[in-house]
């Protein structure tokens, strides 16, 4: 994704292979981080279902982190939370 | 409904890595919108902050077949999309069964776009039609659009001196649907995940065209915090400014009924937008904001007999 | 096989013919009945076309633009008022390099609202990036069709085919038309590389292009359109070797050995045959280029034929209002420039705006004026118009 290409090298018309914006890193946007905690974490998916940045990481039906590279920081995960769990919490992002 | 676990082991349609706001409801509509199809799915998009936002070359967050042409022509674009299907599916050149949704925002649904919509819907195409609406036009900055409420300070109706922001009251966008005689039409809001993506099954699934009104708040627009794009939307619910509920084949049924009507300030007073309505002199804006709500729960509440 | 058909009616033959998967069309004078006939087709169950029938124009060609990124092939008719509110997506249609065909039928544009025939509409979506050709009669109109769809599809751009409105959309002739099958033989099955129904293949078609990649998009439409004219080409050599009928980018009447010489397009090329003839049994040495393909414009080719022509006409059927002349002048005029041809007199006439009539005498009064000019070597109104009240 790096290499600009040239108008002979580019697909015919305005053709983009899908998904290739998880190249693009957005991490760099964030003024807070949301900190996971597995063990408070009641897997309610609650976070995961309201992320707009698609950040909040999932595997094998768990979920297990939060993608940084794409998280923009906004803190609906934490907000959103159940708060019996407050399982991600908010943190002033490291620059 | 799958729960959402079984639905978070589905492969995820909507990548990070888009160019959306931080905290944006466009994202979040368009990712519960995705984990709810069923089947694969095309999208038409029109051109709007979901689309700029989400496909800039060479980046695109969309792991499905997605087309934008221009603003106002979503609905005639993916009806162009469904005739093809049928076309060639018709001389057994595609045998896979697919979904068409086609998403604009309020600007390319409400305003500009709406003549194409209504055409389509007329006709009749298998098609889900999403409005994206966030109550102003956000792409190119902030104006007014007919979903705009009223008293809302927007770009192109400010509140100033002698404004209080916008005189004219939103107009129903989803009445107008249900008066296509269409078999579904919904309204609800991103904030209700598990209202919202049933809504999206149920009118993928009627055999003709149908149309979901979904309230998307916008940190940007209304003037909030991030965090709190989705308690905007369970506020306008509970306040009853924006009413969940479906049509199906001309039946109305309330979707949610909050446990105690609250008033719409508190739908209000966190957003930048109605601040000025809380200035001194400013009352009877807020007043017939109130009214106007009622009189439409009340139609509402009417219209599904409870 | 010979039948006699009005340019409409020829121009929606060739579309059953050729079966397209889409139609979305919107009825509007004079090409109303192309969609008309084409309705009754679908109808009939003479071809399998999911038939849109749209709420405007601009929903139109969106749904053409639509279904045509959907991987089918698709078909449209218009005209006037309806190309001008397709205007936005002509445009689209061609970046998207879409090989969308319309049946276009020339009239003029409002306002004064007019209903008849002129080339302005055509002529103000010249630079959207479609392929253009003009139809002399019903003839040219049906066997253009057929080729647009070729043209399109190995292009990778969009076609319009004109007629001049009710003066060939509703006039009856006899035509040569080819059988079903054989049609079908020539345009063959439509195979798109890529299409968003192919859903084992996702991908995003329309993304916003900003200075880092507009640039190289357009810069590769250009050159699909400077590489459309080979195509053409070729395209009309099959069509003339498998139903003998020859096309190029024009058709030279006479023109090879000829001193004074009148462009045009159109209807208005027949009446200038009979004009040409005439002064030929006179031993005057008078010739015509009538220009088929306006999009690309064959600059080269046009400018190596006037070579031999002393004092040349351009006939245009539109105006420009701002522009130093009408369209087609300002065209081979600046080809002629850049060839550094400047010996070549020349002289532009706009005629026929609104569907007004060109005659014979008035034809011949143009070649007149390039006699004179020949003589003089003087040009004294480089912009004309004729058959207007002063």
């Amino acid at each position: 994704m790096d290499k600009k290409l040239g108008w002979k090298e580019l697909p015919e018309g305005d053709i983009l292979e899908a998904g290739t914006a998880k190249n693009f890193k957005t991490g760099d946007w964030r003024s807070s981080r949301p900190v996971y905690n597995p063990e408070k974490c009641i897997q309610c998916f609650i976070c995961w279902i309201n992320c707009p940045d698609s950040s909040i990481i999932v595997k094998d039906g768990k979920v297990v982190g939060i993608d940084y590279e794409h998280c923009k920081g906004c803190g609906i995960c934490a907000k959103e939370c159940p708060p019996k769990a407050s399982a991600i919490t908010m943190e002033a992002e490291k620059k | 409904m799958a729960n959402l676990k079984e639905l978070s082991k589905k492969e995820e349609l909507f990548t990070g890595g888009h160019r959306l706001c931080s905290g944006c409801g466009a994202g979040i509509v368009a990712r519960q919108v995705l984990i709810a199809c069923e089947k694969p799915v095309v999208i038409a998009n029109a051109t709007g902050c979901l689309e700029v936002a989400t496909t800039i070359f060479p980046y695109t967050a969309w792991k499905v077949p997605w087309f934008h042409s221009a603003f106002e022509n979503a609905a005639a674009t993916i009806a162009g999309i469904e005739a093809a299907y049928n076309a060639l599916k018709k001389k057994g050149k595609i045998t896979e069964e697919i979904n068409f949704i086609a998403f604009g925002g309020d600007g390319g649904t409400y305003d500009i776009g709406l003549q194409a919509l209504s055409g389509a819907m007329e006709r009749g195409h298998r098609i889900l039609y999403i409005c994206y609406n966030n109550e102003a036009y956000m792409n190119t900055g902030i104006q007014r659009s007919s979903a705009t409420p009223k008293g809302a300070n927007t770009t192109t109706a400010p509140s100033g001196k002698r404004s209080t922001g916008k005189i004219q009251a939103r107009k129903d966008l989803t009445a107008i649907m249900v008066a296509h005689n269409i078999p579904y039409v919904a309204q609800t809001t991103l904030s209700f995940h598990n209202d919202l993506i049933p809504k999206v099954q149920k009118a993928l699934a009627v055999d003709g065209p149908s149309f979901m009104n979904i309230l998307q708040p916008c940190r940007l627009g209304w003037g909030y915090p991030p965090e709190d794009t989705i308690r905007m939307g369970r506020l306008a619910a509970d306040t009853c400014i924006w009413p969940i509920y479906e049509v199906e084949n001309g039946l109305y049924k309330l979707n949610y009924k909050p446990k105690e009507k609250n008033p719409v300030t508190e739908w209000l007073k966190p957003q930048n937008r109605f601040k000025h309505l809380f200035s001194p002199g400013n009352e009877e804006i807020i007043k017939q904001l109130q009214e106007d709500v009622d009189k439409n729960w009340e139609k509402i509440l009417s219209n599904c007999n409870t | 096989m010979k039948t006699i058909k009005t340019g409409n009616e020829a121009m929606a033959e060739a579309m059953r013919q050729i079966n397209p998967d889409v139609v979305a069309a919107y009825p509007i004078t004079p090409a109303t009945e192309i969609v008309m006939i084409f309705s009754q087709f679908v109808a009939d169950g003479l071809v399998d076309t999911e038939y849109i029938a749209v709420e405007s124009e601009h929903s139109a060609m969106s749904a053409c633009i639509g279904a045509s990124a959907a991987g089918a092939r698709v078909m449209t008719s218009t005209s006037s008022q309806g190309l001008a509110l397709m205007y936005e997506m002509l445009y689209i249609a061609a970046g998207l390099r879409l090989p969308i065909v319309i049946a276009e039928v020339n009239r003029a544009l409002s306002s004064p609202i007019n209903i008849h025939g002129d080339h302005s509409d055509t002529m103000g979506a010249r630079d959207s990036g479609w392929i253009q050709l003009f139809s002399e009669n019903s003839q040219e109109a049906y066997d253009n069709i057929i080729q647009a769809v070729k043209i399109a599809e190995t292009a990778k751009l969009p076609v319009m085919v004109t007629t001049d409105g009710f003066i060939i959309s509703h006039c009856t002739e006899v035509i040569e038309m080819v059988s079903d099958d054989e049609v079908k033989k020539f345009v063959g099955a439509y195979k798109p590389a890529r299409f968003l129904l192919d859903i084992k293949n996702p991908y995003t078609l329309g993304a916003i292009d900003l200075q880092d990649y507009y640039f190289e998009h357009k810069r590769q439409e250009a050159e699909a359109m400077r590489n459309a004219g080979k195509i053409i080409l070729d395209v009309a050599a099959d069509f003339d070797k498998k139903f003998g009928r020859k096309y190029e980018f024009f058709e030279k009447y006479k023109l090879d050995d000829a001193e004074i010489a009148v462009v045009c397009m159109g209807s208005a090329s027949g009446t200038t045959k009979v004009v040409v003839d005439e002064l030929r049994s006179k031993g005057i040495k008078a010739g015509l280029l009538k220009l088929r393909v306006f999009r690309p414009f064959p600059y080269n080719e046009i400018i190596k034929e006037l070579s031999s022509v002393n004092a040349l006409a351009v006939l245009d059927r539109s105006d420009t209002f701002s522009a130093y002349s009408g369209p087609l002048f300002t065209e081979i005029t600046s080809s002629l420039y850049t060839s550094l041809n400047s010996k070549l007199l020349t002289l532009n006439y706009i005629y026929g705006l609104g569907g007004r009539d060109i005659s014979t005498e008035q034809i011949k009064s143009v070649f007149d004026d390039l006699a004179k000019i020949s003589q003089t070597k003087k040009v004294e109104n480089l912009i004309n118009y004729i058959g207007v009240r002063e």
